[in-house]
């Protein structure tokens, strides 16, 4: 049967890619579905950017040197070049089971679980691998029908499995995964430098222009300095202490996740499998380490051809790639307080467990687990260990 | 059954291996598709991307052990050479970041030069080894990197006698 020859606007498949996200220019954008937190996030940035360069840098150029704002020009591009790529960028998600897939992986479980007599629940369904000589369990994700790799993650607010998944960012707009991680972090080192140059540079200049003219006078001239004091000063606290959180997770080889989780953490559990052991080690393939693809293929075209099952070189000829699994999914949970999943709780058998990771609402440092959700929407069987 | 045939000529004479699927495109038209079989990942090295070698049942009677195997060694090497941890990727890495990672959008990172090669290789596997035999290797990427999907191909026009696919032993036949 040959391809039907496809007269109208070609459909992409970002436009039948299940989950919550939103796509900008044709696919080439990838973000959350709530971005106001992110304009926020560059409004403050750029509002806070402008108005040193509008208040402080003439005089500094002048009177220290022209440096300064040169050099907060080339920071102030780099924290939005890293921002940017940040929320745009896919952060690793895992596409879901096409149907032969999943039916496949359901049988391995039938045929691993053997006969379960009626009425009892089936076992919940994990997979064990030796990873570095350690048992890591492989949890069964009931939305994308998958068994998630080891240190993959299900994003309840995106509704996706993210590959490394750290934390779903509302700052960004974006999960923060395997693809956009050092990015991210760079973005928030490249803030706390930002932020700290233009309160120390806003110090410099008042403490200057008040010996000429005083102090009120100072505040009068330059009224944007009060402004730029006040948001470098808060957002110091919380950006810095982020920072410097996440170079401590770097340095260990360990994701938000997984540190709010306490997954290597404690004497009975295992150690962790991914550290090299060495400091150096682990921040080189963090921060270094190969550029992965994005496994979506967002603006690959779509074939329209849909009566022949035959799979081809172009993947998902058939639109049945984007079904969404409609009984299973849990959609309602709230979109900033996920549930926590912890693995050591059994899950009463009201099916109250839902496959998704925890998303810190803000990234403060270490931000404390939110409660479990007590809504269950969907009667999802999937019991922690 | 007995043991697999070495030589090219006895290969042909293997039970399911029709001497039409001379090449892709003749599978597509001609056979229609009778079953999958999904290789799934080895985690014991950690998550780097590694295909399991165990050889699959339903594939006893299709394809040799051993080129099986090589196909997905050679893969694992690919995907190794890909994520390996070295010079050149430092390398890479810290340019992008001088450059703000603008120099992506005119060189092509290591990872999918490598992808590329992962690409015409399979390609060339399926028109040399597996079309042949009425199977089919689909890229690992197009499942997210998650399973190497096989798609099994029976004849169309054979008759239901053959239905019965691959997993069933070719004793008989």
């Amino acid at each position: 049967m040959s391809a039907v020859m496809i007269t109208r606007k070609a459909t992409r498949k970002w436009e039948k890619l299940p989950g919550k996200n939103t796509f900008c220019c044709d696919g080439r954008v990838m973000m959350a579905r709530q971005k106001g937190v992110f304009y926020l996030t560059l409004f403050l940035i750029v509002g806070t950017c402008s108005l040193f360069f509008a208040f402080e840098c003439p005089y500094l150029a002048v009177h220290l040197s022209p440096a300064i704002p040169v050099f907060a020009v080339l920071l102030f591009v780099f924290v939005i070049a890293m921002l940017l790529r940040t929320s745009f960028s896919d952060p690793g998600v895992l596409p879901r089971a096409l149907p032969e897939e999943a039916n496949f992986i359901e049988m391995e479980i039938e045929a691993a679980n053997g006969n379960v007599m009626a009425g009892q629940r089936p076992p919940p369904r994990i997979r064990n691998v030796q990873i570095n000589n350690q048992i890591v369990k492989l949890k069964y994700c009931y939305t994308c029908k998958i068994f998630r790799p080891p240190r993959a993650s299900h994003c309840s607010i995106c509704d996706n499995c993210v590959d490394r998944f750290d934390h779903h960012c509302p700052w960004v707009g974006n999960c923060v995964g395997k693809r956009n991680y050092r990015y991210f972090y760079l973005f928030t080192l490249s803030l706390s430098l930002l932020t700290i140059y233009i309160f120390a540079f806003n110090i410099v200049h008042v403490v200057l222009r008040s010996v000429d003219s005083g102090f009120v006078n100072t505040l009068k001239e330059t009224p944007g300095t009060v402004l730029e004091v006040l948001v470098c000063f808060f957002t110091i606290w919380s950006v810095v202490g982020l920072t410097g959180f996440h170079t401590y997770l770097i340095s260990l080889n360990q994701t938000t996740n997984e540190d709010i989780k306490g997954s290597w953490s404690g004497k009975n559990r295992v150690q962790n499998p991914y550290s090299h052991k060495n400091i150096f080690k682990n921040c080189c393939e963090v921060l270094c380490g190969p550029t992965f693809p994005s496994v979506l293929d967002r603006r690959g075209v779509m074939l329209e051809d849909s009566s022949s099952p035959t799979p081809s070189d172009v993947s998902a000829a058939s639109t049945h790639k984007g079904s969404n699994p409609v009984s299973q999914t849990t959609k309602s949970s709230a979109p900033l307080i996920p549930n926590e999943h912890t693995p050591d709780e059994a899950k009463p058998s009201i099916g109250a467990g839902t496959q998704k990771s925890t998303s810190s609402p803000k990234e403060e440092k270490p931000p404390s687990p939110t409660s479990p959700n007590a809504v269950a929407p969907a009667v999802i069987k999937e019991s922690t260990h | 059954m007995s043991s697999a045939p070495r030589t090219a000529t006895e290969r042909t004479k293997l039970p399911y291996c029709h001497e039409s699927f001379h090449n892709l495109q003749e599978l597509r038209h001609s056979a229609s598709l009778a079953n999958k079989v999904f290789i799934q990942r080895d985690y014991t090295d950690g998550t780097v991307c590694k295909f399991q070698t165990k050889f699959p049942s339903e594939l006893d009677s299709r394809i040799e052990r051993t080129l099986f195997e090589d196909t997905v060694k050679t893969l694992n090497n690919y995907y190794a050479e890909a994520e390996k941890i070295g010079g050149q990727s430092y390398l890479e890495g810290c340019l992008a970041c001088l450059t703000v990672y603008l120099i992506f959008l005119c060189i092509e990172t290591r990872y999918e030069k490598v992808l590329k090669k992962i690409s015409r290789y399979i390609q060339e596997q399926n028109e040399k080894v597996y079309a042949p035999r009425g199977l089919l290797i689909t890229d690992p990427i197009e499942r997210g990197m998650r399973v190497i999907e096989i798609s099994v191909y029976e004849d169309r026009g054979s008759s239901a006698s053959s239905s019965g696919s691959s997993t069933t032993s070719s004793s008989g036949r």
